[in-house]
C-alpha cells in the first residue's frame, strides 16, 4: 500500500532510533504529545454527544466489511453510473500506472499547472514527484500539506499535515518561500498569507487534482470532505477535475453517506462535520471529469484473511491521536506515508524486512481499536504482524534466540525455578555500573525490580505447612 | 487507461475474496440522534461550527441581511435567492469561473439544513460558476425552518442524489487549524457564514 | 467455592512474591479454596508479542496440562488472563474449549464470580492505573474510548474500603508505556510514556498508584525509584489484603512500599 517512496526516508533505519531521537527533545516531545492530545479529547466529546455512537460504529463496520466482501462488482456498478453521468473512468494496477495516467490526461491537454487538495493515495504514489519530474507544477492547496510541500518533506499525519512543526517555523518557512514579513507567527496572519498564494495558485490553476473520501456506487458520485474549501475551489475553477481514489473508498448507496459523514469529522478532528462535504456527480458544465481507481497492493491485502479489515478504514486518523508511541515519536518516525498504528498494519505488506520494526512500535495497548470509528482491530494485527515476521525470519536473530532460549526454559519448571533463583541472587549484586550502564536498556533509566529471598512458591509452600492444610 | 488494467484490477479483486463467506449489508436500526427543539439545536451548532444562525421572516430577508456589517458593506453581491436588491452580480456577467472572484457576497438557498452538525444542503442546478461560492469573501444561506432535520439519516433520506451535478454540505465558514491547532476561520473559502432560517406565510 | 487454581506471572512468583500471598489471602477470605499447582512457569506472552508464536506455543501447551482441570484458573494479571483467554487462540484452537468461561483476572473473579465487597481500612489516596490489557482486552472498565455506560470493575472493589480516596487523573487510561519487550526495545518512548504517568498521578495527588497488572507497576516503580519520587505503587490485592487486615483502628502506614520481600514474610505471619 505504500510508496514508492521519493521523499527523505533514510532506507532501514529503525523506529526505535527516530523515536529516540524525537524523544531527545524532551519540550517538543511534551509539546507534540499535548497537541494531540488535545485531538484526542476533542473526539471524546465530539463522539460522547452521540448517543448511538457504538451502534454507528458497528453499522459503519458492517457496511464496509459486506462492501469488501463484494469489491469488484460495487466498482463495476460504480464505473457505469459514473459514465452515464459523464465521468471517465482509469483503473490502475499500481502507482507507477495511476501516475502514467494522470499525466498523460494533462499532458494530452498542453497542461503545466495544477492544484492538488489533500490525498494520501496520491502521496503513496509520489504523484507530485512524477509530474513534476515532467515539468508539470503542482501545488498541495490544503494549508497543512502546502506547509510540508514548502518544505520538500512528507506529512507527519494523514488529517493534520504539519501537526510536527511550531508556528515559528511556519512564519520563517512563508518569509523564505512566500516573502512574508520576518518574525511572523501568528497562525492567523499566516493563514491570510497562505490564503492570497493559493488562490493566485487556485485561479491559475489548468487542473484541479483531489482525493476521494467516498465514492457511492449506487449513484456513481463521490464526496470529498474539506474544511477551508480548496477541493471546492480546485475543482470549480480549472476545466479538467482528476478525483484518484483506491478501490476501498466504494460505499453501496447514497444513505451510507450519513453514517460515515457522521463518523468522519468527529473521529478525526471532533468537528461534527467538515466544513465542507461536497458531492460530486459528474463533470460541471462545460469541464471533464476523471476517476482514477487504483488498487496498489490493496486487492492483495484484501485476499490476506486476518488483514482485510484494514480496507475499512475511512483516514480520519484518529488512531494516530489516540496512540501513546505516535504522540511521543512524530508521524515521521515511522518512515512511510501512513503513520501510527495503521501505518505500521499496512507498511509490512509492502516490504515486511523494510518496515519490520514498525509492528513493534507499539505497547498493543489497544486504544487505536476502541477508538477506530469502523472498528478495525489495529493491535490485534500488530500482534499477527509480529507472528508473520517471526516466522518469515524478520524479527532481529537477538529477539528471537532470546525468545527460543526463554521458550526452552519456560517450558521447563525446574530450569525456569534455577534460571530465577540465579537472577534473584544476581540482581542485588550488579554493580550500579552495570545496571545502569547504557546497554541496559532496562536498567538505564529505571530501577530492576526488587529480588526477594524467597519466591512465591516457596512462601506458600511454607504456608500450606503451616496452616497444615496442603494439598 | 487499457481494458486490460480493468480486468486485472478486477479480476484481482474478485479472486481475493473467492473465499469469502459472504457479508450481509446491515441496515441501520437506530433514528439516530433527535433533539427537543429542532430549531434551537440548529442554531447552536452553527454557532458551534463557528457560522451564525439568525431566524428571520421571508419578507424581512434583505433587512435582516443588513444588519450585517458585511453585507452592507458588500459592493458586489451575488445572489441566487430571488428579491434582494442589493444583489447587483448577473449571471450573464460572469463568463468563465475565475471571473467570480471578486465578489464580496454571495446568498444562496438552502435545500435542508441539518440540527446535529450545523450543516445547509446547497445544490448547483443549472448556473455552473459555483467557484463564486467559495471565493467569495461571505456568505449566506437561507433555509426554510420546516426544512431542518434532526441528523444526518434523515438529510438523506430527502436528498435526491444522482442526476449530474454538484451538492454540497456546508458547515459554516472555511476554516483551518493546521498551524498548532489555532482555529483560522476564512482559510480560503468564505471568512464568514450566516445562515437566516426562515419563516415564511405559511 | 471450590476449585480455583491460582495462576501466579512468573514474574510475579520471582519478583513480587507478596502480590501472589496477597491475591490467595483475599480470593480465602471471600470463600474460594485455592489451590497452586507448583509446575505452572509462564503463560508464553513474552515470548509471543516478540513474534516468537512456535516458541510461545509449547508454553500454551503446558499451561493447559497444568490448568485445564480445574473449574476456575484466576491470576492477579489482567495481561496474563488475556493472553490465555484470548491469544492461545492462535496458538491453540483445537483446545480452547478446555478454557471456556475459566479464566479470570482477580478483580474480575472478586466482583463478578464472587461478588465480593471488599472491607477495611485504606486511608490513603490512590491514582488507578488502568492497565491496557486488563481495560480493552478484559473490559475491566468502561475505558475512555468508548461511549457506552461508564464503569470499573477495580474502582468499585476498591470504593468499599473506609478511608480511601482516588486520584482524578487527567488521562485517566493511559498506556504507561510497559508493553513488555517494548520497555527495553523502544526505551526512549517507553520512558517518556511512563514519566507521563507518574506525572498525571502526582498531580492528582495520589500517594500510591495502584494497578491489577504488576508488569506496569514493574516499570513505573523502576522510574519512580530511580528518580527517588515520593509515591509508591501497589497491586491492588495488595491494597485489598492490606485493608482487610486493618478493621479502621490505626496505624496505616508506609511499611508495604519499601520493603515488599519482608512486607510478605509479615502477610504469612499475620494470619
Amino acid at each position: 500500500m505504500e510508496h514508492p517512496e521519493h521523499v527523505k526516508h533514510p532506507e532501514h533505519v529503525e523506529h526505535p532510533d527516530r523515536a529516540a531521537a524525537f524523544v531527545a527533545n524532551g519540550e517538543r516531545l511534551q509539546w507534540h504529545d499535548k497537541s494531540l492530545w488535545f485531538v484526542r479529547e476533542k473526539r471524546d466529546r465530539a463522539s460522547g454527544v452521540i448517543p448511538e455512537w457504538e451502534e454507528l460504529r458497528a453499522l459503519a463496520a458492517g457496511i464496509k466489511a459486506h462492501t469488501l466482501s463484494r469489491l469488484a462488482d460495487y466498482l463495476e456498478a460504480f464505473e457505469a453510473k459514473a459514465t452515464a453521468l459523464g465521468a471517465h473512468v482509469h483503473f490502475a494496477r499500481d502507482a507507477e500506472e495511476h501516475n502514467r495516467i494522470v499525466h498523460e490526461l494533462l499532458a494530452r491537454r498542453g497542461i503545466t499547472r495544477v492544484v492538488k487538495s489533500k490525498s494520501m493515495l496520491t502521496e503513496q504514489c509520489g504523484l507530485n514527484h512524477h509530474l513534476e519530474a515532467h515539468g508539470i507544477e503542482v501545488i498541495d492547496t490544503d494549508l497543512g500539506e502546502r506547509i510540508v510541500q514548502l518544505r520538500h518533506e512528507p506529512p507527519s499525519h494523514i488529517v493534520m499535515p504539519a501537526i510536527h512543526l511550531k508556528k515559528e517555523e511556519i512564519g520563517d518557512l512563508f518569509h523564505d518561500a512566500l516573502g512574508g514579513a520576518q518574525g511572523i507567527s501568528d497562525p492567523k496572519a499566516l493563514t491570510e498569507m497562505a490564503r492570497g498564494h493559493l488562490r493566485d495558485k487556485l485561479l491559475g490553476a489548468q487542473a484541479g487534482i483531489t482525493g476521494v473520501n467516498f465514492a457511492v456506487a449506487e449513484t456513481g458520485g463521490f464526496v470529498v470532505c474539506t474544511n477551508e474549501g480548496n477541493a471546492d475551489l480546485g475543482t470549480a475553477l480549472p476545466r479538467l477535475h482528476i478525483a484518484c481514489m483506491g478501490v476501498e473508498k466504494i460505499i453501496p448507496r447514497a444513505k451510507d453517506l450519513g453514517v460515515f459523514l457522521r463518523l468522519l469529522a468527529r473521529s478525526a478532528t471532533g468537528q461534527p462535520v467538515t466544513a465542507y462535504s461536497s458531492h460530486f456527480h459528474g463533470p460541471r458544465q462545460g469541464g471533464e471529469l476523471h476517476i482514477v481507481i487504483v488498487d496498489h497492493g490493496r486487492s492483495t491485502i484484501l485476499g490476506r484473511e486476518h488483514y482485510r479489515r484494514t480496507l475499512q478504514c475511512i483516514r480520519c486518523g484518529a488512531c494516530m491521536n489516540t496512540c501513546p508511541v505516535y504522540r511521543r515519536s512524530g508521524g515521521h518516525s515511522y518512515g512511510v506515508t501512513v503513520p501510527g498504528p495503521l501505518g505500521a498494519v499496512l507498511a509490512p505488506h509492502v516490504d515486511p524486512a523494510k518496515h519490520r520494526s514498525l509492528p513493534f512500535a507499539s505497547t498493543l495497548c489497544g486504544s487505536c481499536t476502541d477508538v477506530c470509528p469502523v472498528k478495525i482491530d489495529l493491535h490485534e494485527q500488530l500482534l499477527l504482524w509480529r507472528g508473520d515476521l517471526g516466522r518469515q525470519k524478520l524479527v532481529p536473530l537477538k529477539k528471537r534466540m532470546a525468545s527460543r532460549v526463554a521458550g526452552w526454559i519456560l517450558v521447563r519448571t525446574w530450569a525456569y525455578l534455577l534460571l530465577g533463583s540465579i537472577a534473584r541472587w544476581f540482581i542485588p549484586k550488579l554493580p550500579k555500573a552495570l545496571a545502569q550502564h547504557r546497554w541496559n536498556d532496562w536498567g538505564r533509566q529505571r530501577e530492576l525490580p526488587p529480588a526477594p529471598k524467597e519466591t512465591f512458591r516457596e512462601l506458600y509452600a511454607k504456608r500450606r505447612r503451616t496452616s497444615g492444610k496442603a494439598k | 487507461m487499457s481494458d486490460r488494467s480493468r480486468d486485472h484490477v478486477l479480476r484481482s479483486l474478485r479472486a481475493a475474496t473467492a473465499g469469502m463467506t459472504p457479508v450481509a449489508l446491515p441496515e441501520r436500526s437506530f433514528t439516530g440522534v433527535r433533539f427537543a427543539d429542532v430549531e434551537a439545536q440548529f442554531a447552536k451548532s452553527v454557532a458551534e461550527v463557528g457560522g451564525r444562525c439568525i431566524f428571520a421572516e421571508d419578507a424581512a430577508l434583505e433587512s435582516t441581511l443588513l444588519q450585517l456589517p458585511a453585507y452592507a458593506a458588500a459592493k458586489r453581491v451575488l445572489s441566487r435567492v430571488p428579491g434582494l436588491a442589493r444583489a447587483n452580480v448577473e449571471r450573464a456577467e460572469l463568463r468563465a469561473p475565475r471571473e467570480t472572484w471578486n465578489i464580496d457576497f454571495c446568498v444562496l438557498p438552502g435545500e435542508l439544513g441539518v440540527a446535529e452538525n450545523g450543516a445547509v444542503w446547497v445544490v448547483e442546478a443549472g448556473f455552473s460558476h459555483r467557484a463564486a461560492w467559495f471565493l467569495a469573501e461571505h456568505m449566506a444561506l437561507v433555509v426554510p425552518a420546516r426544512k431542518l432535520v434532526h441528523n444526518m439519516h434523515e438529510a438523506y433520506e430527502r436528498i435526491e442524489l444522482g442526476s449530474a451535478g454538484f451538492a454540497t454540505f456546508v458547515s459554516g465558514p472555511s476554516k483551518t487549524a493546521d498551524i498548532e491547532q489555532s482555529l483560522v476561520i476564512g482559510a480560503q473559502g468564505p471568512r464568514s457564514c450566516t445562515v437566516l432560517v426562515t419563516r415564511g406565510p405559511a | 467455592m471450590r476449585d480455583v487454581a491460582l495462576f501466579v506471572p512468573c514474574y510475579i512468583d520471582q519478583f513480587y512474591p507478596q502480590v501472589g500471598l496477597a491475591a490467595l489471602e483475599v480470593l480465602e477470605r471471600f470463600g474460594a479454596e485455592v489451590d497452586f499447582p507448583p509446575a505452572q512457569t509462564c503463560c508464553g506472552q513474552p515470548v509471543f508479542n516478540s513474534g516468537s508464536f512456535d516458541a510461545a506455543l509449547p508454553l500454551a501447551e503446558k499451561f493447559l496440562d497444568v490448568f485445564s482441570s480445574y473449574r476456575y484458573i484466576v491470576s492477579p494479571s489482567g495481561s496474563c488472563t488475556s493472553m490465555v483467554r484470548h491469544h492461545y487462540a492462535e496458538l491453540v484452537p483445537h483446545r480452547m474449549g478446555e478454557l471456556r468461561g475459566k479464566t479470570f483476572e482477580l478483580c474480575e473473579f472478586l466482583h463478578d464470580v464472587l461478588g465480593a465487597k471488599p472491607e477495611g481500612h485504606f486511608p490513603h489516596r490512590v491514582g488507578l492505573h488502568a492497565s491496557c490489557h486488563g481495560l480493552r482486552e478484559l473490559r475491566l472498565a468502561s475505558g475512555s474510548e468508548r461511549r457506552i455506560q461508564p464503569f470499573d470493575k477495580v474502582r468499585a472493589l476498591l470504593s468499599g474500603l473506609e478511608g480511601i480516596a482516588f486520584a482524578e487523573l487527567a488521562r485517566k487510561d493511559e498506556c504507561c508505556g510497559f508493553g513488555g519487550t517494548f520497555a527495553v526495545a523502544e526505551e526512549a518512548i517507553s520512558v517518556a510514556m511512563g514519566n507521563g504517568r507518574i506525572a498525571d498521578h502526582e498531580r492528582g495527588g495520589a500517594e500510591i498508584i495502584a494497578g491489577a497488572d504488576m508488569s506496569c507497576l514493574m516499570h513505573l516503580d523502576g522510574l519512580i525509584r530511580r528518580q527517588k519520587r515520593p509515591v509508591r505503587v501497589m497491586h491492588v490485592a495488595e491494597i485489598l489484603a492490606q485493608a482487610a487486615r486493618d478493621p479502621g483502628a490505626e496505624g496505616a502506614g508506609g511499611a508495604e512500599g519499601a520493603e515488599r520481600a519482608d512486607g510478605a514474610d509479615e502477610l504469612v505471619e499475620a494470619r
